[in-house]
């Protein structure tokens, strides 16, 4: 580094990006975020090929190569297959720290399904039981389910 | 395969900032110091490849903006945006198929944009996005998963982040060169449990240049030429929850695909020293267990016995890794680097004894979702 350097702060130039989308959800993905929505309920997709449960449904099993059509609704609670208790914060994070992510096998699926715990972090557990709990105020979205509570 | 080799590798030191030198700054220097290694001018390259990524850069087409400062101008130039040691695979492709010297540069300023809010935007906008996922997030999860599974305590993958900050002691390009215990890593702030602060990887500033050549010019460059004697790479499920986090299918066909093509049937036996990307303490044990050095579950108990220390049977992250420095993108090249820098007998302190075949490692996504694997040697 050059000698001047090393005592000045250079010059920066801030900048920000913030580019508008509007991300078609997709069909598939419609009917899910609609049923979140509308009718407190969680809804997948069955593989025709593998029998996988999918959610979030999938159009298609990556796995298979197949067209997925047949559609199942899922229990509103699982059991935890893994978690975490998130100590940092940044401003995307839907809640302040202390809260949890936690990947829940819901009843009649094969994969884990992404979303947040709120309360009593230190009784979280792999294996314990948990139950969506949706928001009043829904929009078609992966946040009207508000959070995962322990049963 | 025709036989292709690094002919010439260079790396900026890594900061937590780089206060002096823009992105083309690093990049120029890397490029001019990888041409001097192999003793070749701009005028031998006859391809480029840019490992730039339009979000964390902050720029579109990124790319473009180092092409003039990776020698690119009158080239054929083409970009990789994700981990280094898949661009080097992108730039030995090209040898393979009819160029002579492909150099292949990677860069990146942490310093400059903000990780979690990149990362973030690696996850699913409909479903995953808006949950605030982030890669260290997502790696605790993966922790969590691991460890929970085969009973592995937070003390054992501890004993990585000693290991390799202790390691990085011996290598100058390092950010982070630490002598610390097991009882640091423990009573440091906790970011993601399991993770604690030193089980992370820091956010680094960085770049780093490798040039692939044909036989033709591998014959006469300065360096000793390291063969590439095997190299696949192989991607998983992208949501989190469509794979089972503790079991890292993807690497272990990579690494099938690499030492078939390398002839290794015996890894442990038969290749003298590893670099793998560990950007948390967990993943060295994963991935060792990925790579098929031990069984599913035993990855931490390599270190307990000494093996992946230095003077070990298997010596793995001589240079430190990604827990001492962690250019993402440019990080995977670093393994490559530093495998090559092995094999020649030119890594100076932190040089494994007798080292004759190195493998390296990088991966792409949350968690791993995708791996490459390359193994090294000395003879064609
Ligand atoms: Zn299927």
């Amino acid at each position: 580094m050059a000698e001047w350097l090393k005592d000045v702060e250079p010059l920066t130039l801030k900048g920000r990006i913030a580019v508008p989308y509007s991300w078609w959800v997709g069909d598939t993905g419609s009917r899910f975020l609609m049923s979140l929505r509308d009718d407190r309920k969680i809804l997948g997709t069955k593989c025709p090929s593998c029998g996988t449960v999918f959610v979030p449904p999938r159009k298609n099993c990556g796995r298979c190569f197949v067209d997925i059509e047949e559609w199942v609704e899922v229990a509103a609670e699982g059991v935890i297959e893994a978690h975490t208790i998130v100590h940092y914060a940044y401003p995307v994070q839907p809640v302040k720290p202390p809260f949890a992510y936690a990947l829940i096998k819901l009843d009649g699926t094969d994969v884990g399904f992404l979303h947040l715990i709120k309360k009593d972090l230190d009784k979280i557990k792999n294996g314990l039981r948990v139950k969506a709990k949706f928001k009043e105020e829904r929009t078609g979205s992966i946040l009207d389910i508000d959070s995962f509570e322990l049963i | 395969m025709d036989n292709a080799a690094i002919v010439g590798v260079a790396q900026t030191k890594y900061e937590r900032r780089k206060k002096d030198q823009i992105l083309a700054d690093l990049v120029f220097d890397v490029t001019r110091a990888a041409l001097d290694d192999a003793g070749l001018a701009i005028g031998d390259i006859d391809s480029v490849v840019t490992v730039s990524n339009d979000f964390f850069d902050g720029r579109t087409i990124s790319g473009m903006a180092v092409g003039d400062a990776a020698g690119g101008e009158d080239k054929n130039i083409s970009t990789v945006s994700g981990d280094g040691a898949f661009g080097a695979f992108y730039g030995l492709m090209r040898v393979l198929s009819g160029y002579k010297a492909t150099i292949v540069v990677a860069h990146y300023k942490g310093s400059e944009g903000s990780v979690p809010i990149t990362t973030n935007g690696m996850f699913d906008p409909i479903f995953h996005r808006h949950l605030g996922i982030d890669a260290i997030s997502a790696a605790a999860l993966q922790a969590d998963a691991y460890m929970a599974r085969f009973g592995i305590r937070e003390e054992d993958v501890a004993q990585v982040s000693v290991k390799n900050h202790g390691n990085a002691k011996n290598n100058p390009y390092a950010q982070l060169p630490m002598d610390i215990t097991v009882a640091d890593v423990m009573k440091s702030r906790k970011i993601a449990e399991p993770l604690k602060l030193l089980d992370c990887c820091p956010i680094s500033d960085g770049a780093a240049a490798i040039i692939i050549a044909n036989e033709e010019i591998a014959a006469r460059t300065k360096k000793k030429p390291v063969w590439v004697k095997g190299v696949a790479h192989c991607c998983e499920e992208y949501f989190l929850g469509d794979r089972r986090l503790s079991d890292p299918v993807a690497l272990q066909d990579a690494a099938r695909r690499a030492y078939a093509m390398a002839g290794i049937t015996d890894p442990m036996a038969e290749i003298d020293v590893a670099e793998v990307l560990e950007p948390f303490s967990y993943m060295e044990p994963l991935w060792l267990e990925g790579l098929g050095f031990c069984k599913p579950g035993e990855g931490a108990h390599l270190i307990e016995k000494g093996i992946t220390t230095m003077g070990g049977r298997l010596p793995v992250n001589p240079s430190g890794g990604a827990l001492s420095a962690n250019p993402i993108l440019v990080a995977g090249l670093a393994r490559l680097i530093e495998a090559t820098l092995q094999v020649r007998g030119e890594a100076g302190d932190r040089q494994v004894k007798n080292a004759a075949t190195a493998l390296a490692h990088g991966f792409n996504g949350p968690c791993g979702q995708s791996h490459c694997v390359w193994i090294m040697g000395g003879k064609k």
